[in-house]
């Protein structure tokens, strides 16, 4: 961990508390009502605020997730030097990419 | 004559505990439990003490898993079903039985630039600090650490990741970096910015909760987190 | 005398500090961290199934509908509710003037995310 690390990690916590407020928010609406999947896409389909919502969710997600895996495996298991290095950015990759798929899948027509 | 079970740790690492039957008295500490032991038992036993008036630290051991003063430890309150176990300092090497090397401690307090760097000499006028100020009131809150290395022992981020320098030197970094009469401001902050530093601290507050002086290590650690995170954004630091 | 004092130990004992709330907090955080990172690619794949159209979106909801899923997911309520909470807290800690209170309000941050992941579990049943 070291000054940049740090601001990334807590940067995206802050930026994260009122995304996760607002997701818990969908995850109660939608699991009380038993939403099937054409009701998730009749709100998401084409919206531009739930794109950019999710699209900035992801990205605070998987830097943050990466780096807090990175101190877990730093302090946790035997790995150092590169090999944290790796970790962390393809955990951080995939967590990205898989997360892009995902928003694309759910607001993309 | 009701007596304790002290299991006393003997050896280095790879030692074990040796069990020692201690008579108990009231008003007794855990150092005089020792002392007992050593003087009446088994004159081999390695430990230390120096003021045994709670001023010095020296007599710092892990008590029932925790890191204490033993003298200022009354044994009527860590007592547990008449047993009693004392080891060395956690985190630091173990030179003797409950004496540990504290050079590592020390090392760690050089690297986190935890010595003064004074701008004036012995030949200028006194500077004037007014005690009021804020960075003074700062600095004071957290200026009474007598390097005991509690907190250090108390700290799993110190035991989990080798290169953290540790509550008591960012506590000391912190007091000086508001020390307006020290200059070495711009390296002691990117001693405490760089790997191992400031932004390795988790906030478990193990160090506020053992610290016998009731310091905050935590409290000055986040200090530190707030200075130096201002200070890249400034483009101060590398 | 009980045999736990004489048999040969690895080590003299040394972690009483790991049964202080905060510690304990600090551990809390950092598994349901582990926990939600772990989740999270698993969560994607899933909403990646709308790209084959809404009967494959539809089968995995069903899927959810199982009651022990539905634990499962209040299980992941109550990690992610406890993370965000007890990491607001951290964030107060290193952004702001020292305050007290604090095991109080890591304590508040176990709760209310207890209350929120039963809330959920009631609604959603």
């Amino acid at each position: 961990m070291n000054v940049r690390l740090y601001i990334l990690q807590r940067g995206s916590a802050a930026l994260m508390v009122p995304l996760v407020l607002l997701h818990l928010g969908v995850i109660f609406y939608a699991s009380a009502r038993g939403l099937s999947a054409a009701d998730i896409f009749a709100r998401t389909r084409g919206s531009l605020f739930w794109g950019s919502f999710y699209a900035a969710f992801v990205v605070a997600a998987a830097t943050h997730a990466a780096i807090g895996v990175r101190s877990i495996a730093a302090e946790w298991t035997s790995l150092r030097g590169a090999a944290l290095e790796v970790l962390m950015w393809s955990f951080g990759l995939l967590l990205a990419a898989l997360g892009f798929i995902a928003v694309a899948a759910v607001v993309l027509a | 004559m009701a007596e304790i079970a002290v299991s006393l740790w003997r050896g280095k690492a790879d030692g074990n505990y040796q069990l020692y039957r201690v008579p108990q008295r009231d008003n007794q500490t855990v150092l005089d439990v020792v002392t007992w032991v050593q003087r009446n038992a088994d004159p081999t036993l390695a430990y230390r003490f120096a003021c045994r008036v709670g001023m010095c630290g020296s007599c710092a051991m892990t008590v029932n898993g925790r890191p204490r003063w033993t003298c200022r430890t009354h044994t009527a309150k860590v007592i547990k079903n008449g047993k009693l176990e004392i080891g060395p300092l956690a985190n630091l090497p173990i030179i003797k039985d409950l004496a540990c090397d504290l050079e590592p401690f020390f090392e760690k307090w050089q690297a986190a630039k935890g010595v003064f760097a004074p701008r004036l000499t012995r030949v200028d006028a006194i500077e004037r600090i007014p005690p009021s100020t804020a960075p003074r009131l700062a600095a004071d809150a957290a200026i009474e650490c007598i390097n005991c290395a509690v907190c250090y022992a108390a700290c799993d981020t110190v035991r989990w990741n080798p290169d953290y320098l540790g509550p008591a030197a960012l506590n000391r970094a912190w007091t000086l970096l508001n020390d307006v009469r020290d200059v070495g401001q711009r390296q002691r902050l990117q001693a405490v910015a760089a790997e191992g530093g400031c932004h390795a601290c988790h906030s478990h507050q193990s160090c506020q909760q053992h610290c016998p002086n009731a310091l905050n290590p935590t409290a000055s650690i986040a200090g530190l987190k707030r200075h130096t995170m201002t200070a890249y954004l400034k483009g101060e630091l590398e | 005398m009980n045999g736990l004092w004489d048999r040969q130990r690895r080590g003299f004992s040394r972690s009483g500090h790991r049964r202080d709330a905060l510690w304990l907090a600090a551990l809390l955080h950092r598994l349901s961290g582990l926990a939600l990172a772990a989740f999270l690619p698993l969560h994607f794949l899933a909403l990646a199934l709308a790209l084959k159209g809404e009967i494959a979106l539809d089968g995995f909801l069903r899927w959810t509908a199982n009651p022990l899923v539905k634990v499962a997911e209040m299980g992941l309520v109550f990690f992610l509710s406890v993370h965000v909470l007890g990491g607001i807290r951290i964030l107060l800690v290193e952004n702001l003037a020292w305050f007290q209170g604090q095991k109080q309000l890591a304590t508040g941050a176990l709760i209310g995310a207890l209350l929120l992941a039963l809330m959920f579990l009631v609604r959603a049943a």
